[in-house]
């Protein structure tokens, strides 16, 4: 067992002892659970309607009804929910003064960082597969395509990766948990915003650097089943560009 | 083992040690001393890593601690100041976990649990929650994951710090039984404690080193008295030999006309008796002051007795 497999197995024992990842992780599926429910009511309802109108059963697309809005939807709910995951990382260890052993310790720095992200991401995984109920029992009473469902926990698996960068990056920065909890909320609605106003600025070089930036454009299209290279390539950078800064804020620190 | 060289840190304005220069061979165990906030964990963090030095190198076995950091770290035990434990954790969990980080092997680690848990008689604990252990074990822990792979170098800041008397003599039996294997630095506020463990002292005291020997010469050099300077307008052939006869004086030095420097006996203050004597004599008293010399001054704040201990010790030698 190398170091960093240790600290992975570590934390994933600290978050399953508190009660963070149970309160945390009943309310995300709860969620998921309810807001997929209405989606379903609502298809239903339409079908009824449809049926009224044509006279005959329509065949309705659940990918458009039910699963792409509910992932929408919890594009906002992983931005409220994950920071209260990634709030203790790096804080807790600098508090509790247990930082100084992982320090010590022949595991390099950017190592505990990787550790770290993975454990949460590795319960994030978790969270997101249990969700995956959902479709499998709808599979048993009607058809719909599975891709775009894939791409939609593709889109949700790449959101989430970025977010808890995000907030490791922010636990680093504190030692105080709730700082470093509203940090990320508050760099992660920024990040959001700038979206929105790259579209009330429109097709202008700002306009478009701020669409570029924001998370809404790439996780849109993985949820509408287009998987492009340029959307990947945007999760995969703001992931290692949060954890290098988390690596930066930490390295500095040493140095005061 | 251990060098360190003209080694500053400064936190912004404030200088934290300044020019700290040391040696420590293999097998020693050097006591680190001084008051709190003298720059005994600062330099201890900079042995170990945790941060780099602003000036000056620190060397441990052969191995520049801002160049090759992974190589110190993996031969340096550390007990920092608070011991860093993960409440949440048993102590199984937590050594086989700090094991882990330091790379061990399954089997090293499986040895290494045996030893250190008998060593420092934590067995009775082995699967109880960190969280609630009592100071002492805590500590003990603590003392367990920094011995555990068996370093060559064992830095530890303030080891007995909250443990009662009993455990106290423990540990320090503990440390004294490392010295010839091990390297060791310990860092203490108490005098009594580093000349009990300790072949080598060095004193700190505001950042820098003001003396460095073993802990019978630093006895000898510190003078059991207190100084008291006194400055007379008119002073008489007899003067010296008056201020001789009066009780508590152990020496009268005559440094100047009219300038006497007065010896006394340690803890009690005779300086009204003297003022009373030279202005009974009309000899006119112009100046009388006590002097502080900083090493003994550093050595007076250190040398605390620890009563409670000397019962423990007491009481141990009437039942053994």
């Amino acid at each position: 067992m190398t170091p960093v497999h240790a600290l992975v197995a570590k934390e994933l024992r600290s978050y399953f002892v508190s009660p963070v990842v149970y309160v945390v992780g009943a309310v995300f599926l709860m969620i998921f659970g309810v807001l997929s429910y209405l989606a379903v009511v609502n298809a239903g309802a339409q079908a009824i309607r449809l049926m009224q109108m044509q006279g005959a059963a329509a065949q309705l697309n659940l990918n458009d009804l039910v699963f792409r809005p509910t992932f929408y939807s919890m594009a906002l709910i992983v931005l409220l929910i994950l920071p209260l995951l990634t709030m203790r990382l790096v804080a807790e260890e600098r508090k509790l003064r247990t930082f100084e052993l992982l320090m010590t310790s022949p595991i390099k720095l950017h190592e505990i960082i990787i550790a770290k992200f993975l454990s949460v991401y590795l319960v994030y995984l978790g969270l997101l597969a249990l969700t995956g109920l959902v479709p499998l029992i709808l599979s048993i009473f009607s058809s719909f395509d599975w891709n775009s469902v894939f791409t939609g926990y593709l889109a949700m698996a790449l959101l989430g990766a970025l977010f808890l960068a995000t907030g490791v990056l922010a636990s680093s920065m504190t030692e105080n948990q709730i700082v470093a909890a509203f940090l990320s909320f508050g760099l992660l609605i920024l990040v959001w915003l700038l979206g929105a106003f790259g579209g009330i600025i429109g097709d202008t070089p700002l306009g478009n650097t701020f669409s570029y930036v924001s998370f809404i454009e790439h996780y849109d299209r993985l949820v509408r089943g287009l998987v492009e290279a340029k959307d990947l390539m945007y999760y995969a950078s703001g992931i290692v560009l949060m954890l290098f800064l988390a690596h930066r804020v930490v390295e500095s620190q040493r140095w005061k | 083992m251990i060098e360190v060289l003209n080694v500053t840190k400064r936190y912004g304005e404030l200088t934290a040690i300044d020019r700290v220069s040391f040696r420590v061979e293999k097998g020693e165990v050097l006591a680190f001393l001084g008051p709190n906030g003298a720059g005994k964990t600062t330099t201890m963090r900079i042995l170990t890593c945790f941060m780099p030095a602003t000036e000056g190198t620190a060397r441990v076995a052969g191995f520049d601690c801002f160049d090759q950091p992974q190589e110190v770290k993996r031969r340096v035990g550390y007990l920092p100041e608070t011991p860093p434990l993960y409440q949440e954790l048993t102590v199984t969990e937590y050594l086989t976990f700090t094991g882990r980080l330091k790379g061990m092997s399954a089997k090293d680690l499986r040895n290494g649990l045996d030893r250190v848990v008998e060593r420092l008689s934590i067995g009775d604990v082995r699967h109880r929650l960190i969280a609630n252990l009592s100071r002492g074990y805590k500590q003990r822990v603590g003392l367990a994951q920094a011995l555990l792979h068996d370093p060559p170098v064992l830095i530890l800041d303030e080891p007995t710090v909250g443990l009662d008397p009993k455990q106290i003599i423990e540990i320090r039996d503990l440390i004294k039984s490392l010295a010839g294997s091990h390297t060791v630095i310990l860092s203490t506020h108490i005098l009594p404690e580093a000349t009990a463990v300790c072949q080598r002292v060095v004193i700190i005291s505001g950042g820098r080193i003001v003396a460095e020997d073993t802990p019978d010469r630093l006895s000898a050099r510190l003078r059991r008295s207190e100084k008291i300077s006194v400055t007379v307008k008119h002073p008489t052939a007899d003067m010296a030999a008056q201020l001789r006869a009066l009780t508590g004086i152990v020496g009268v030095f005559e440094q100047d006309h009219g300038t006497f420097l007065l010896e006394s006996e340690l803890g009690r203050d005779i300086r009204d008796d003297i003022a009373r004597l030279i202005v009974g004599q009309g000899w006119g008293l112009l100046e009388l002051r006590t002097i502080a010399m900083t090493l003994e001054d550093v050595f007076l704040r250190l040398t605390q007795h620890e009563e409670g201990l000397e019962a423990a010790l007491a009481s141990e030698g009437a039942t053994t």
